[in-house]
């Protein structure tokens, strides 16, 4: 298991000052908040049919990305990141501060390459058709591909997308890794502050579920939800997940860098932890999640849990096993309500748990599966689970502010 | 004996295990003769067609063979090596298992050529769609697809076969990404999170549309023939830089638990610098402030001088940007100095190992500490007269080497450096 240390007699308290995002149910806090609460799920099951995704909802995105050779040179997982990232600034009162922006550091979670499907599909035709000449392949890639179409496929190139945008240029560091990335970029980040390595930082990321690119990668695997739309937990028999798009990004801070600056919390982000279960055997993920939860210190009966999980199995059968040694516990899961975002589902769970802690209250269940019931006291604890559908577990603890 | 700490407190971080392959060769022994020797990895490429290239030379690894080929395969296959050598002698945990975290610089995976050609093969038709493909993708034929092309699969399997603990970091600063992964390292380590880390960077792009993508951003050489000569870092005639494949790997620890266990100290990571440049997705600010921001960032990081420093290990790319650039922010940080410290372009020789490349270099910066020999730039025969380093032309130089910086700057405004020393300060 890796954890955030506590090296110091005293680690920095660390507060998260902004949020970010930009989903299939709506830019911006309001936005979502009021689509969870009348418990509105935005799902397409014919674009892309048989699959079924989370459709970004279109924004404004001059308000956000002002010149449009900006826009241009992004695809649209960098279009969607870019512009929740200036969304969190603008939450935690940084937007155009360039002394903060100057150091700010900058840790993401992100996939990478939005392909041009054209391109691929035209080129494997003619493969097909007998005209694969030695060579064929690199005429076809130089005079097609779009010459700084690479820059829109770099998993990088979303945090320097962020930087020459928002001018948030203090470190950029980007975590690639499905699921566990945003855990780990969301790690580390704390831990830095917490051991006075930084003062603040960027957390989050982007996900553009509207590619039939990454059904392919995911199709190999059988981990498409097909057809029909049903809420996560009623998925056992017909399993899968619906890729959704999202951007989500938080501003972390000490608590002496926000009160010296007079920024108020959302909420604390207490402990981020993470691990690999070897997957070899059933039950190794349920252990795994047992260990995290027993590493995340002191927590209260009563309270919420906000998972990402997938709808894939049997990852969330496993993870349904732990969650039922915690019945008293109010689960929501982000999954029903935004589909799955890979690197950006850690961060949206995060952002809607320090959103929920502010707001006071939960969000209404999804479904009638039992699974998430009714919380009628205002969250002070919730805990953030991250089950990656293949690899890796992670699960964060975020607390009100005493 | 030297305290365990430094000047600011912090834990110490050393070097008790190193590992590099490239187009040079396997091993620390292969690498080190033929980079002294000023040799050439770089060749013609012989692993896929170069008709319709501008560019047709590069420093693959071909002596590695793996089986069914992906760069993302053949990246792993290049951690492991490197990785196998670094463990190997630091000495350091059990087999299988290595007693901390992993840090991968790795390239981000996506599906390539061969196996989309694979899946498109099944059609009787020649005239299918995307959906057609989507159709067929299930089912469990193409189920090993899903992991290999997984963005965490290779730190994955490297967790697995190493035994590393916690969750692994696959990570990508672009051409920083070496560089970042060993920060990262020593920072854990600094927090005291943990006594030890595997840090590394492995590269294996060198694929047709990997090509492709660096030709049409102008970003390669073009100067194919010999292609040993192409790689010219500092010189006027430098055109680009060359695509290459390798791994470098370190074992990291904290000075306390390297000298508990009796370890053989092979250098020290005394300072790491990264600093953001917003002005450009590919080119550097025109003034070089973030550069400089880095390298001062570093030295301040280190507690140390520029006075203090001796050599510097360029990025020197040979991209006629990048070495203009690189001398005009060392010379500001520098002064006088930018003149008379040795400098040296590892990648005049192995290539550009892009996501590899910092923890390359930091491995061949190493060595030259330890060896008191600086490996030469080759192809150094047209010095370009605005770029005044002291730069190693052509043959190795003995010196007297204390502390290296090495520096790294990547596409999306990356920039990190990294200072080594031989002794604890």
């Amino acid at each position: 298991m890796s954890g955030t240390p506590a090296l110091r007699a005293e680690p920095a308290e660390v507060w998260i000052t902004g949020i970010g995002l930009a989903t299939s149910l709506g830019e911006g806090l309001d936005a979502n908040w009021d689509a969870l609460n009348a418990g509105r799920i935005n799902v397409d099951e014919k674009s892309f049919a048989p699959y079924v995704v989370h459709p970004w909802t279109q924004v404004n995105l001059d308000t956000q990305i002002p010149k449009k050779g900006d826009q241009r040179q992004m695809e649209a997982w960098q279009r969607i990141g870019t512009y929740a990232a200036g969304l969190a600034l603008e939450s935690a009162g940084v937007k155009g501060n360039k002394e903060i922006l100057g150091r700010m550091d900058m840790v993401i979670a992100a996939g990478g390459g939005e392909r041009d499907i054209r391109v691929d599909t035209t080129i494997l035709n003619a493969q097909a058709k007998g005209n694969a000449a030695p060579g064929f392949l690199n005429e076809r890639l130089m005079s097609d591909l779009r010459p700084t179409l690479f820059l829109a496929q770099l998993s990088n190139l979303l945090a320097g997308n962020i930087a020459i945008v928002h001018g948030v240029c203090g470190t950029s560091r980007t975590f690639m890794g499905e699921e566990v990335a945003g855990v780990d970029a969301t790690r580390i980040a704390l831990a830095r502050i917490a051991a006075g390595q930084s003062d603040i930082a960027l957390i989050g990321g982007s996900h553009n579920g509207e590619r039939k690119d990454l059904m392919l990668l995911y199709g190999f695997g059988d981990y498409n939800l097909k057809d029909k739309f049903a809420p996560v937990w009623e998925r056992a028999e017909h399993p899968g997940f619906a890729l959704g798009s999202a951007g989500a990004f938080l501003v972390i801070e000490s608590k002496e860098h926000a009160l010296a600056r007079g920024a108020k919390p959302f909420a604390r982000l207490t402990r981020v932890v993470s691990d690999r279960s070897p997957r070899r055997k059933t039950g190794e993920i349920t252990a795994s999640l047992r260990n995290l939860w027993s590493g995340l210190g002191e927590l209260r009966d009563g309270e919420a849990i906000f998972t990402g999980a997938t709808g894939a199995e049997p990852v969330t059968s496993e993870e349904r096993v732990f969650l039922g040694e915690h019945s008293g516990y109010a689960v929501r899961s982000t999954g029903t309500r935004f589909g799955h975002t890979l690197d950006t589902q850690f961060a949206l769970g995060l952002g809607l748990a320090a959103l929920s802690i502010s707001r006071g209250s939960l969000f209404p269940p999804g479904d009638s599966s039992g699974v998430e019931i009714e919380m009628s006291k205002p969250p002070s604890q919730i805990v953030v689970v991250a089950t990656g559908h293949w690899r890796g577990e992670g699960m964060a603890l975020v607390e009100a502010v005493s | 004996m030297t305290a365990p700490r430094d000047k600011f407190g912090r834990p110490i971080v050393v070097v008790t295990g190193m590992g590099v392959i490239t187009s040079l060769g396997a091993g620390k022994a292969d690498n080190w003769a033929k980079l002294t020797a000023g040799e050439s990895g770089i060749r013609t490429l012989s692993r896929f067609p170069i008709e319709g290239l501008k560019t047709t030379m590069a420093g693959t690894i071909d002596f590695i063979p793996v089986e069914p080929f992906s760069s993302v395969g053949l990246s792993e296959r290049l951690a492991v090596l490197a990785m196998e050598e670094a463990i190997g002698q630091a000495g350091i945990g059990g087999k299988g298992d290595f007693p901390g975290p992993l840090f991968l610089a790795v390239p981000p995976v996506e599906i390539e050529w061969p196996q989309r050609e694979e899946l498109a093969k099944g059609f009787g038709t020649t005239d299918f769609s995307y959906d057609d493909l989507l159709a067929v993708c299930g089912g469990g034929k193409f189920g090993t697809y899903h992991h290999r092309f997984q963005m965490g699969s290779v730190a994955d399997y490297l967790a697995a076969t190493f035994g590393t603990k916690g969750s692994p970091i696959s990570l990508s600063t672009a051409c920083a990404s070496g560089a970042t992964a060993i920060q990262l390292g020593v920072e854990a380590i600094r927090r005291g999170e943990t006594d030890a880390a595997l840090c590394a960077g492995t590269e294996a792009s060198v694929n047709q549309e990997g090509l492709v993508r660096f030709s049409l951003l102008s970003a390669l050489s073009t100067q194919n023939v010999p292609p040993q000569a192409a790689s010219k870092p500092f010189s006027k005639n430098r055109d680009g830089f060359v695509m290459a494949e390798g791994a470098g790997a370190l074992v990291l620890e904290s000075y306390e638990a390297a000298t508990a266990r009796g370890a053989a100290i092979l250098g020290v990571i005394a300072g790491c610098g990264e600093l953001t440049d917003s002005f450009h997705r590919t080119r550097s600010s025109p003034d070089g402030k973030p550069i400089i921001g880095c390298m001062l960032k570093t030295l301040s990081d280190a507690g140390m001088t520029p006075e203090q420093i001796d050599h510097i290990n360029a990025h020197g790319t040979a991209t006629p940007e990048n070495d203009k650039m690189e001398y005009q922010t060392t010379s500001t940080v520098f002064g006088e100095r930018a003149r008379q410290i040795p400098v040296t372009s590892n990648k005049s020789m192995v290539g550009h190992t892009i996501s590899a490349a910092g923890a390359v270099e930091a491995v061949f910066s190493l060595l030259t500490l330890e060896h008191q020999r600086i490996p030469p730039t080759i192809n150094y025969e047209i010095p370009d007269p605005t770029i005044q380093f002291d730069v190693v032309g052509n043959k190795a130089r003995d010196a007297r080497v204390t502390a290296v910086m090495s520096n790294s700057f990547g596409f999306g405004g990356q920039n990190a450096s990294l200072i080594l020393t031989r002794e604890p300060a």
